[in-house]
């Protein structure tokens, strides 16, 4: 036998090798980029500061009880705040467009391009052209001057109301992508069964429409608060010195700072809260209408 | 207001000149009928006949061109009454069961919707999963995903009968079960139409359900209705060659008529026939006419039957079906002609027919059905 045929031999014979080979790549790449610098952070996060080194050997609680400060727990307050803030803006904004994208059947592929289409500048590029847009001299102030209607500019950029203008507009696609694919694929003639059996138009909507497109809504409500919850690029760039997120805070642990232990055990702490919120997603699927199936 | 409670005779449907156009494609053109208060009628043809946009018209999911033609329920003019503001029930070709909600809150929907008493509910959804025999003890609580195909189509059913509509439509409704199955729910559809006294709107494209289910039936061709009648009166009696040749099986005949006495007779290239008088025949004129297989007999040529028509031709095939066969006879003009026999046994008493036999198909002249000329 050549190796070819020992080889095509070996697979045939171990199914499961197949499966194992195929998941082998990314088995590796996570281990070694996602595990590896988790349990490497997990255990920075227990040991003291060193002098000169970011640790020294040792185990310590302190990094987690620091923490429990008024201050940090005010960031991570506001933290939580804008993100819920911005994923329940996402969702009043991102379903009526998900819902007439999946109902303008000539132009709905038009219509997601467009709303797929700023992720083809970066996204650091697009939020300096939302300080473009909103500083003392920007284009919001300045034709509101021209036309008259204000004397003086409106401070907009580096207030809560910025960074929230920023966490929307970078994060409103990943609530339309996921309510857009379950609206589309909802069943025409159950709008049409519905009708037939005495709803008007809202209650359609409430007891068909909404109920079959709630997976939707709830993989769109996580992709927006998870990533906002993590973010610091926004806040750094739009809200200034004052609008501090908790992505700030470990980002100036592990820079400025030079605390890696405590930026560990901050992200730790966001983790956990990441993790609440993707086990009650995991629940909310399982149990919700036209989610999977039911038990 | 409504007017006084209608007649028996009076229709609960009325469809005057009604054309429905989608861009340039005329689905529905200038169509007039009436259906009659508790009877079963049946929308029978092929797809893209209209039967589907006809249904949808009644319901409300389509609204008629507005060329004056109306869409009339109980007397009222409804053509641009949404769905809910009808008197009606439907069961969809997909049933369109609700799938996030269990049995019982399916059934319960419309009822619901109609604000009836919350006290009342359980008590009418429980009647009418039992009016289409479904336990309630064991389905109610189920999911649709939890069903069989013949299950979530008595939930459609039972969904749509407890509003205790005035017309029940039904669109193919059988389509996607197993015909053991589909037999049986036919005969039930059937029952429960004269059981409970409602109208049923029927679309199908198998015109043996058509046949089996219906009091009365339209066959749609392109938009328009070819004839509307009785199972009997579409079968036995197809207007055109389209009817005749959708309904049951045909074999089609043609030549130049000539008055003989009370009858015509008929010059074709495989010999001459005699046809029964009908209305519209003229000296000269071409006709066609249609003769069911099982209406024609085979014999060996010169000896057929006196008084019957006879045309000779050559035996081509000889198939087997069971219950009856069928010869297929090529006649002079290479047109093939069916006809059918009944089976009394290959084993016992075999047919005497083999390919290449020269034979006659012979039928009486009142058993051929002349044919309008489309």
């Amino acid at each position: 036998m050549n190796l070819r045929q020992r080889i095509l031999g070996f697979y045939h014979t171990r199914k499961d090798a197949t499966a194992w080979t195929l998941l082998a790549p990314g088995v590796l790449w996570l281990v070694v980029f996602f595990l590896a610098p988790i349990l490497i952070m997990l255990g920075y996060s227990v040991m003291p500061r060193g002098l000169f080194t970011p640790v020294k050997a040792g185990f310590t609680l302190e990094h987690y009880q620091r923490f429990f400060d008024p201050l940090y727990l005010q960031i991570l307050w506001r933290t939580f705040a804008w993100s819920l803030g911005a994923t329940v803006i996402c969702l009043l904004m991102g379903y009526p467009l998900a819902y007439l994208i999946a109902r303008s059947w000539k132009w709905r592929n038009l219509l997601m391009f467009l709303v797929v289409l700023p992720f083809w500048t970066s996204f650091l590029v697009r939020t300096f052209a939302m300080i473009f847009l909103m500083r003392d001299t920007g284009l919001i102030n300045a034709t509101l001057i021209s036309l008259g209607l204000i004397t003086e500019p409106i401070p907009l950029l580096y207030t809560p109301f910025a960074v929230m203008v920023g966490l929307v507009y970078g994060f409103l696609p990943f609530m339309v992508l996921p309510i857009y694919a379950s609206l589309e694929k909802l069943d025409l003639s159950l709008l049409e069964a519905a009708e037939v059996l005495g709803a008007r138009p809202w209650a359609r909507f409430v007891r068909v429409t909404f109920p079959l497109s709630l997976p939707g809504v709830v993989a769109g409500a996580l992709l927006v608060f998870i990533p906002a919850l993590g973010s610091f690029l926004t806040s750094d760039l739009l809200g200034g010195a004052k609008q501090v997120m908790i992505g700030n805070l470990i980002q100036n642990q592990f820079s400025a700072a030079r605390n890696w232990p405590f930026g560990s055990a901050a992200s730790f702490i966001v983790m956990a809260l990441v993790l609440v919120a993707v086990v009650w997603y995991l629940r909310i699927r399982d149990t919700a209408p036209g989610g999977a199936e039911a038990k | 207001m409504a007017p006084p409670a209608s007649s028996a005779a009076e229709p609960i449907v009325q469809f005057t000149r009604v054309s429905k156009h989608f861009g340039d494609f005329r689905a529905v053109n200038d169509i007039s009928f009436d259906i009659r208060k508790g009877e079963f009628f049946s929308l029978l043809g092929p797809s893209g006949c209209g039967k589907t946009t006809t249904l949808r018209l009644l319901a409300g999911f389509e609204q008629p061109d507005t060329d004056g033609g109306t869409v009339k329920i109980a007397g009222e003019v409804v053509n641009t009454r949404r769905p809910y503001e009808r008197q009606i029930g439907m069961v969809f070709q997909n049933y369109a069961i609700f799938p996030h909600l269990s049995v019982e809150r399916n059934v319960a929907f419309g009822l619901e919707q109609h604000k009836v008493p919350a006290a009342e509910i359980p008590g009418r959804v429980t009647q009418a999963l039992e009016m289409v025999r479904l336990d309630p003890g064991q389905y109610a609580k189920r999911m649709p995903n939890q069903l069989s195909g013949g299950q979530r189509q008595r939930v459609a059913l039972a969904r749509a009968l407890v509003l205790r509509p005035a017309i029940l439509l039904l669109d193919e409704p059988l389509g996607a079960i197993d015909l053991k199955l589909r037999k049986e729910m036919q005969l039930e559809l059937k029952a429960l139409n004269k059981n409970l006294g409602l109208t049923f709107v029927y679309v199908t494209h198998d015109q043996e359900e058509a046949l089996t289910m219906s009091d009365r039936i339209a066959v749609m061709d392109h938009g328009i209705i070819a004839q509307l009648g009785s199972p009997a009166e579409i079968y036995e009696n197809p207007r055109t060659a389209y009817v005749a040749r959708f309904i049951g099986e045909s074999n089609f005949l043609g030549g130049t008529a000539t008055r003989q006495g009370g009858a015509w007779q008929v010059a074709s290239p495989n010999g001459a026939f005699i046809i029964p008088d009908a209305p519209g025949l003229a000296e000269g004129a071409t006709v066609q006419i249609a003769v069911r297989p099982e209406w024609m007999d085979i014999f060996p040529v010169d000896h057929c039957p006196s008084g019957e028509n006879a045309v000779p031709g050559t035996v081509r095939e000889v198939i087997y079906l069971g219950e009856t066969m069928h010869v297929i006879v090529t006649l002079g003009d290479g047109t093939d002609c069916t006809v059918a026999v009944r089976n009394e046994g290959q084993l016992i008493k075999p047919l005497p027919w083999k390919k290449g036999d020269r034979a006659a198909v012979s039928w009486l002249p009142e058993d051929c059905q002349v044919l309008e000329q489309a």
